[in-house]
């Protein structure tokens, strides 16, 4: 237990750089995403075969590979980001984004046909179509599984442990390796770091399902 | 074809589509040279570091392959035991006793919170500690399955919950228990809509098998790694882009037999009891990302 | 039905798996490594010692590394090889114990002291620096090498780094937990630790430009510096002392001091240089140092 307060800085440093990773990864995520599901409904083919190019390529290829292209294959390339943190975080962004992307898609394509054509027979422009018919209705069913894309992520984070950012799995590593007794209590201070993010967020999501299953 | 987003283009809108195309393609191909010239500028589109993949004296496609073996062998056995105690646990969960469901919740909201490198690392420690020692296989299948179990286990429950209520009305009013119903009627049913979703959640457990570095399991990308050790870091950029297409291509198949399988499943009138699932491509039928 | 018969194609498909493995496992045991030639002895042991057990047995596990060139690298027949590797088979053969008795099973940093205690292991020979701490749960026989810790650079030295203080500013490579990343982090504070999980990313970093110096024992960075083509070199100036033990069970002393005796045979009769000529030496181009002398305590 003394093990956790004398190292609490460091376990303090571990969570915060989890929870960036996770924040900033979730906003890039959603914003990526968004284009990219855009993309995939888009009245042009080859856009729409990008698109779901993209999404394949990511969705079968596992986080770590990504990872480790993001932090070596990008200086191939020319491309090499300033520092490991940024790779890191554009690896969790490019792999969650083909999640976010077909979410969003599923929420789009949930919405009847015949919302969208009655709002257009109405004679309302694009933009009132999108915002005040489509959108409201597709959110609906996207948030649980964006919900559950967050708590992935969060835990998809710990990856980064092995490409030079010192989120919680970093600090668990070092810390077994520096007191070889008190592994028990190092693991549960970690665990408990990664639940205080995943509990509630699970938690959040079940309510909101229950409530969508009440409106419906 | 009418979608939900614009009807369909008149004149206008499709020469608006086709301008759209040309640039499209043009910025598409564009970028692949552009990605393509700068790596052959650094090297590594040299042919003798790929001829390294592909001769047999060095052995390298043997331990590919070999590695592969693994990595399915890891994820096969993963997934026939998480399918079981996930079926279990998703009946645990909608039992009427609150002595089976309550530990049965937490159990399942447990193992889906933890970072599943986290469960790998912490069978590989622990458990030699508490007295049985462990192997790197054991370790990674057993983090492996405590994960896919809780998450199988939402997604038996939601396909138990997604048959008609008519059918286990008539049950009941037939005069069968509960787990009479469960095992005959409900199971059955739940089973056969989410066999693509199961067979998708393979992909997943295959991907997942990557997290075996942590325990010093030999699946595929760990051998990979392997192998960027023996032949040195001119290597490294060659050995993970074939890594990254065996995953690839292992996993498209299978995603492709779930899709065959959610086809054939449609039209088989064994399910027309039970409300359509959602397909893997979409995150709520698995739930999770990684 | 047809759930039945999915089930039982997947249970046929996973029992199929599960059988070929030992097959790969064969392959390997077969092609067997290379190098120097295991002398098999026909000895008698004490009752009741650690050796007449495992010559008893004809079989024993040896912990050591897979990921260090040079030392205990794993190729890609699946066979270890490298001068920890052969200091363990020439154990085995003094303990009367056929080539293929012998089990090589991966040890990290990590988990040495664990698998010892556990029986996991029956001896760690993996770059396996001796000191106080660790003796206080495990026995140390030899020490066999002496290693210090060291600096890579890219080769020509841009950064003009000569030593742990020129480190000062500039950004490092070290494998988290490690004892080198330790000691930069204590001794060398100024110096910018940028932490993987296994050196050879390191060396991918200082390939890439994106780190300036990688930072281990001297021996794993030869290795290194021997894979990497011509991209890197070695400042050559070690800074700290890391003797090279082989970790056995706490207390065992008739073990640790046959270990002792096999050791200062083998300085003495020549196979200790010709391990390291096959493994070590052969890669990195450099003649057998002088054996340090073993720590009978």
């Amino acid at each position: 237990m003394s093990v956790l307060i004398d190292n609490l800085p460091l376990l303090l440093r571990g969570f915060w750089m989890t929870l960036v990773l996770s924040v900033l990864g979730a906003l890039g995520a959603v914003v990526l995403g968004t284009l990219l599901a855009a993309l995939r409904v888009s009245p042009s083919a080859p856009l729409r075969g990008l698109g779901y190019l993209y999404v394949e390529l990511l969705r079968n290829t596992p986080l770590t590979v990504v990872f480790f292209f993001m932090a070596f294959g990008l200086p191939q390339l020319d491309l090499a980001l300033p520092n490991f943190f940024l790779s890191g975080l554009l690896a969790l962004v490019l792999y969650t984004s083909a999640f976010v992307c077909e979410a969003i898609r599923s929420g789009i394509n949930a919405v009847p046909p015949g919302q969208a054509e009655a709002a257009r027979a109405l004679g309302m422009p694009f933009g009132q179509v999108i915002g005040q018919v489509v959108l409201p209705q597709a959110v609906r069913t996207v948030i649980p599984p964006l919900g559950n894309v967050w708590i992935a992520l969060v835990k998809n984070s710990s990856i980064a442990s092995a490409f030079a950012v010192t989120e919680l799995t970093a600090v668990l590593t070092r810390l077994s390796n520096q007191t070889a007794g008190a592994l028990v209590a190092i693991g549960a201070g970690v665990t408990i770091g990664y639940l205080i993010i995943t509990l509630p967020s699970g938690y959040v999501v079940s309510r909101f399902e229950r409530r969508l299953a009440v409106l419906r | 074809m009418t979608s939900v987003l614009y009807d369909v283009p008149g004149p206008r809108a499709r020469a608006r589509n086709r301008m759209l195309t040309a640039i499209g393609a043009v910025v598409v191909l564009g970028l692949v040279a552009l990605a393509l010239w700068r790596l052959s500028v650094n090297d590594q589109l040299d042919g003798d570091r790929w001829s390294v993949l592909f001769d047999p004296r060095t052995d390298v496609p043997q331990a590919i392959g070999n590695a592969l073996v693994r990595t399915l062998r890891v994820a096969v056995l993963g997934m026939i035991a998480a399918t079981v105690l996930g079926a279990l646990l998703a009946i645990g969960r909608l039992s009427d006793r609150a002595w089976v469901r309550r530990p049965v919740t937490v159990v399942v909201e447990f193992f889906r919170a933890v970072p599943l490198l986290l469960l790998i690392l912490f069978s590989f420690i622990f458990l030699p500690a508490l007295g049985t020692p462990i192997s790197p296989f054991a370790a990674l299948l057993l983090g492996l399955v405590l994960y896919n179990m809780a998450v199988l286990a939402e997604i038996f429950r939601s396909g138990i919950l997604s048959v008609d209520r008519g059918q286990w009305e008539s049950a009941y009013a037939l005069g069968m228990s509960k787990s009479q119903v469960m095992t005959t009627v409900l199971l059955p049913q739940a089973v056969r809509r989410m066999l693509p979703v199961l067979i998708a959640q393979l992909v997943v457990l295959l991907k997942d098998t990557s997290l075996g570095y942590i325990v010093t399991y030999s699946e595929l990308l760990r051998t990979s790694r392997g192998l960027v050790e023996f032949f040195g870091n001119t290597y490294s950029f060659q050995f993970y882009v074939a890594a990254a297409i065996v995953y690839i291509a292992v996993n498209v198949l299978i995603s492709s037999i779930a899709r065959l399988v959610e086809r054939r499943t449609r039209k088989n009138r064994k399910v027309k009891a039970t409300a359509p699932v959602a397909l893997p491509d979409t995150p709520t039928a698995t739930g999770q990302a990684v | 039905m047809r759930i039945t018969r999915y089930a039982a194609a997947l249970a046929a498909a996973g029992v199929v798996l599960a059988g070929c493995s030992s097959e790969a496992g064969d392959q390997a045991e077969d092609s067997a490594a290379d190098a120097s030639a295991a002398v098999e002895t026909d000895v008698e042991f004490e009752a009741g010692t650690t050796m007449a057990e495992l010559n008893e047995a004809g079989t024993i596990t040896i912990g050591t590394k897979f990921d260090q060139p040079g030392f205990g690298l794993l190729n890609p027949s699946q066979v270890p090889e490298g001068f920890d590797v052969e200091i363990g088979k020439l154990i085995a053969a003094k303990l009367g114990i056929p080539e293929d008795g012998v089990e090589f099973v991966e040890t990290v940093s990590a988990n040495r002291e664990a698998f010892i205690q556990n029986g996991q292991v029956d001896l760690v020979v993996a770059t396996y620096t001796i000191n106080d701490k660790r003796k206080e749960v495990v026995d140390f026989a030899g020490p066999y090498y002496s290693a210090g810790q060291d600096i890579m650079v890219a080769a020509g030295n841009p950064e003009g780094i000569e030593g742990p203080e020129d480190l000062a500013g500039k950004n490092v490579c070290s494998v988290e937990g490690s004892t080198p990343a330790e000691n930069i982090r204590t001794s060398y504070p100024e110096a910018t630790l940028t932490l993987f999980d296994v050196y050879s990313k390191c060396a991918d970093a200082l390939a890439n430009g994106q780190v300036d110096a990688v930072t281990t024992d001297n021996v794993i960075l030869t290795g290194l510096v021997a894979n990497g083509g011509d991209a890197f070199e070695l400042v050559g100036n070690p800074f700290t002392e890391e003797p090279y033990g082989i970790g056995l069970p706490k207390g065992d002393t008739e073990f640790r001091n046959f270990i002792n005796d096999v050791l200062e045979e083998s300085y003495e009769d020549g196979s200790w240089a010709d391990a390291w000529d096959a493994t070590a030496g052969d890669i990195t181009g450099t003649e057998a140092p002088e054996p340090p002398a073993v720590d009978r305590y």
